[in-house]
């Protein structure tokens, strides 16, 4: 939290700093506040503001669909977020189905992998979890645009058998710190608690400790780490006291786990868009400029009314869909 | 008993005194000692037996339980060339082992050669065989990361497919050296002094009778350094890529998805099973086709170091009858 | 003339293959070097804390810094992974090997080496799946654990696979213990094992420790197998039944995900950097065990 408020000031600073040196030779003091205060909105409205990604998304279907059929061709190339992966992928296979010339790839590698190759021009389209600023020095990141394609809800998720299926956001972070060690603290039976986390650098532990657990950090010396969340889930299930936190995506196809709902709201879709669950974030998709033309198109298609629906077939939520409530808690 | 084993740790003197006294007949002592080193002798016999016994028994039972886990769990689909099957990391496998030893067996072959034949006895070949050692002994995920480093990070490229089989290559590089200098070496001095005694300089006779005559040995190397590589993984983590993109009908060597494009990313057999972890739940059969995958490659180990096996009988066997 | 320029050419096409073997050696210890001491030069943490520390927090983020670089959970973490298999690999390595050349010496060589040989070419990642599929189940139940991912787990595994490397050297190294020896210890009155124990082994001692320290080597370095296994907590176990994490699996779990460059990327590289000098160590331990036995025979 802290450190998105320092990056947003900076941002703005270094931003009304350029407005400054270019518009204000011996200007009053006056004029410098009301460039730094418009660069501030400008900046916030350009990097997170998703009341804004709605009518952006409203013009962009506009733009699809004025596109005709056939008449987008070459080659695209996106790579990064794993979480992102599958959905992009699922895009890319209705993408080209559409428009038979085009040839989408996707790749993972992961969010600071993305990051750096779109910011190097290796890929059209850097898939990333993270706001590009976390990951890239400020002169390689400047150059690139966010895209954010949609929302990713994070869930806490435990044993079948354990019978826990609500927690506090304190008891949560007292499991999560490991300040609360064994179930029957918390009202579940006496089992000791396993913690089953990701590696510090992954976006999903970054999500759910900002969101969920008020920005505590993990007891990394108490937790089992997997690589990734499918040896994440297979460890809960196999595991009667175990704990963990996956994407909803990864809990669709999924019921051998029990998703947690936290003070005693759900983890679903509707939640994150009502702005009662919190621990969501956006995935982005960044282009270098405004990218290439089919990169357009695809981001288009990708944030459109008619792959909306696939969206959330797959667990993903539609940032059109959040309410003010919603982006106005996760802005930037 | 105590006591026994103890004299018996003192073996040396007893034994002497076994012999020098065995004509005037021994005595209980004696006796007792001896029914106890045979005793002793049966034991660790059994225990020995017991040991190799369990060895081959914890590999028939781990390769079994591998290849029968992966026919149980086969499915047709599975071998397509889609994202669903694993046709493409097979592909990806045997493309990058061969553009690997594109660049090693030139590469070892050469450097055995001036090992056996050229390198005299200085720095610079002592340096060769301390670097070879080095190099061997460095663990894959290093090579990786130097790869990583020097072929991704330094150079305007995405992961790809000649950035792994240089990994790869690396890693094969000390094992074709040193067979090739063995090979050499092994030859009778007659080959080349023949050669040499008709005239050839020692290049002609390195090149036209000597490598020649060596190159089953080679052959049998190379293969073991092939099957090595197709099992390679942690050097592929950060080169080769963990993603593979083809179009099967786009045969233009600059695109990005034709097959035999060196210049794109290949996610190989073994890093598949590491990466399908990550899609975990997202693709249902994960562990089915891990399984699947573990399964191909114990097979291809097997078929390898059986071809290799095969090969440096048929070597040795030439070799004793041509003697004989 | 034409066969001289061969001649010539040929041999410094060679030489020069030959010495590239020196700059790839060289140049992968260099380049590791360069990034692995970045730690030390652009983020001033002392070699003391990186090695002794257990305190592991580095930013991530780009341009911050002055987080904890504390490596010795991992490198504990290796050494006992390392040292319990070794622990259960060398007196069945050392028993198969004796097994092989002395006991059962054709069927050794025909069966038992190709068997090896297959033991060997298995690859890692196959052994680590088995593991984390077979293995860690098993040891949960047996042990009744909360998890089986376990210092013992990443154990058995490391054992198993350095087993045929630690066989196939002793096994040399047994054959290469001169007929002589075994004639007179057979000639004193000696039963085979006490031929084996006290002349054969003895002799062969040197090449030997050469091979556990192959096989060390080899376990220090593996890194998927034991990532699948080890579970990967940051923590120093409290027994051979807790997870912990070793160097190779702290490395692969954060490479690509950290900020390139940044503090947490660069502690990633000195632990790269860290291996690379292990392996180069155990190099020169063999040289001196080597050159130690040469001398002894030499008298």
């Amino acid at each position: 939290m802290k450190k998105n408020m320092t990056n947003v000031i900076a941002m703005a600073l270094t931003t009304a700093m350029a407005f400054a040196g270019v518009t204000a030779c011996g200007s009053s003091s006056t004029t410098t506040t009301a460039a730094a205060t418009e660069a501030a909105t400008t900046a916030a409205a350009t990097t997170a503001a998703a009341a804004d990604t709605a009518a952006d998304t409203t013009a962009a279907t506009t733009t699809a669909a004025a596109e005709p059929a056939g008449d987008v061709s070459g080659e695209l190339h996106a790579a990064g977020s794993s979480a992102l992966q599958p959905l992009a992928q699922a895009a890319a296979d209705l993408f080209m189905d559409k428009y038979p010339d085009a040839n989408v790839f996707v790749d993972g590698g992961g969010s600071g992998t993305g990051l750096k190759q779109v910011a190097a021009d290796a890929i059209d389209i850097g898939n990333s979890d993270v706001y590009a600023e976390e990951k890239l020095d400020a002169d390689q990141a400047k150059d690139l645009v966010d895209h954010q394609v949609c929302t990713i809800t994070m869930a806490p998720v435990v044993n079948k058998d354990l019978g826990v299926t609500n927690l506090t956001t304190e008891q949560l972070t007292d499991i999560f710190t490991a300040k609360t060690t064994n179930w029957k603290d918390v009202g579940g039976p006496d089992e000791e608690i396993l913690l089953v986390t990701r590696p510090a650098t992954s976006g999903t532990r970054a999500t759910f400790k900002t969101w969920a657990l008020n920005g505590a950090e993990e007891a990394s010396n108490e937790s089992l780490e997997t690589d990734d969340s499918g040896t994440l889930l297979q460890t809960v299930q196999d595991n009667k006291g175990a704990i963990g936190y996956v994407a909803l995506s990864y809990l669709v196809n999924n019921d051998a786990v029990q998703a947690v709902s936290i003070d005693g709201v759900e983890p679903s879709l509707e939640n994150t868009y009502n702005g009662t669950y919190k621990v969501w974030a956006y995935e982005h998709m960044y282009t270098k400029g405004d990218g290439s033309d089919i990169a357009q198109v695809f981001i288009n298609y990708m944030m459109g009314d008619e792959f909306a629906p696939e969206i959330e077939k797959m667990g993903y939520g539609v940032s059109s869909k959040l309410s003010a409530d919603a982006a106005e808690s996760h802005k930037k | 008993m105590d006591g026994n084993i103890v004299n018996l740790g003192t073996s040396e003197t007893v034994k002497a005194t076994v012999v020098t006294k065995r004509e005037e007949g021994m005595n209980d002592e004696m006796r007792r000692r001896i029914r106890n080193a045979n005793r002793v002798d049966r034991i660790m016999t059994g225990i020995l037996y017991g040991v190799g016994g369990f060895f081959l028994i914890l590999l028939i039972l781990l390769a079994g339980y591998i290849i029968i886990k992966g026919i149980l769990d086969f499915q047709p689909e599975f071998f397509s060339f889609s994202r669903k099957g694993i046709g493409n990391q097979l592909f990806n496998t045997v493309y990058l082992v061969f553009l690997s030893l594109l660049i090693s067996v030139p590469l070892g072959i050469a450097a055995g050669i001036y090992m056996a034949e050229y390198a005299g006895d200085n720095m610079l070949t002592k340096a060769i065989r301390v670097s070879m050692e080095s190099l061997s002994s460095l663990p894959s995920i290093v090579i990786g990361l130097f790869g990583y480093l020097v072929f991704i990070l330094m150079t305007p490229f995405d992961t790809n497919l000649l950035a792994g089989a240089l990994a790869v290559s690396i890693l094969s590089l000390p094992s074709i050296t040193t067979t090739t200098e063995d090979a050499i070496r092994s030859l009778p001095k007659s080959y080349k002094r023949g050669s040499m005694g008709l005239g050839a300089t020692q290049w002609e006779a390195i090149t036209t009778v000597l490598l020649p005559a060596c190159t089953p040995r080679i052959i049998t190397g190379v293969i073991l350094a092939a099957g090595r590589g197709f099992g390679e993984a942690a050097a592929l983590l950060y080169t080769a890529g963990q993603s593979t993109r083809i179009n099967w009908s786009d045969w233009n060597l600059l695109s990005s998805r034709c097959p035999l494009n060196p210049m794109r990313p290949g996610e190989t057999l073994a890093l598949h099973i590491w990466v399908l972890r990550t899609e975990g739940s997202m693709n249902a059969n994960a562990t089915e086709i891990a399984n699947v995958s573990a399964a191909i490659l114990v097979v291809l180990t097997l078929v390898f170091s059986l071809t290799a096996r095969y090969m440096s009988d048929r070597i040795t066997k030439k070799a004793t009858g041509e003697s004989a | 003339m034409d066969k001289f320029r061969r001649e010539y050419g040929g041999r410094s096409l060679v030489t020069i293959c030959g010495a590239f073997i020196i700059v790839l050696t060289v140049s992968i210890g260099l380049f590791l070097f360069i990034k692995g001491s970045g730690t030390f030069t652009k983020y001033h943490h002392s070699v003391f804390e990186f090695l002794f520390s257990s305190d592991f927090n580095p930013m991530d983020a780009p341009g911050q810094y002055g987080g904890t670089v504390g490596a010795a959970v991992p490198i504990v973490g290796s050494l006992l992974t390392c040292g319990l298999a070794l622990l259960i690999a060398t007196p069945f390595s050392i028993a198969a090997a004796v097994f092989i050349t002395e006991i059962a010496p054709v069927a050794g060589k025909k069966v038992f080496q190709p068997a090896i040989e297959i033991f060997v070419g298995i690859p890692s990642v196959v052994y680590g799946w088995i593991g984390l599929s077979l293995l860690v189940p098993w040891i949960k139940n047996a042990f009744h654990l909360k998890a089986g991912f376990s210092v013992l787990g990443a154990g058995i595994v490391l054992a198993i696979m350095i087993f045929p490397t630690i066989t196939t050297l002793s096994a040399d190294a047994i054959r290469s213990v001169p007929m002589d020896y075994r004639k007179a210890a057979y000639g004193l009155g000696s039963t085979r094992w006490q031929m084996i124990w006290h002349v054969v082994l003895p002799a062969s001692l040197s090449g030997i420790l050469t091979g556990i320290i192959m096989g060390l080597s080899r376990a220090f370095g593996e890194a998927l197998a034991v990532a699948m296994v080890i579970g990967k907590t940051r923590a120093f176990p409290k027994n051979i039944f807790s997870p912990t994490i070793n160097l190779t699996a702290a490395i692969a779990a954060d490479m690509t995900g950290s900020t390139d460059g940044g503090e947490f990327n660069l502690a990633l590289w000195s632990m790269a950097l860290l291996l690379f000098i292990i392996s180069i160590l155990f190099i020169v331990l063999i040289h001196v065990i080597d050159a130690k036995s040469k001398k002894k025979l030499a008298g």
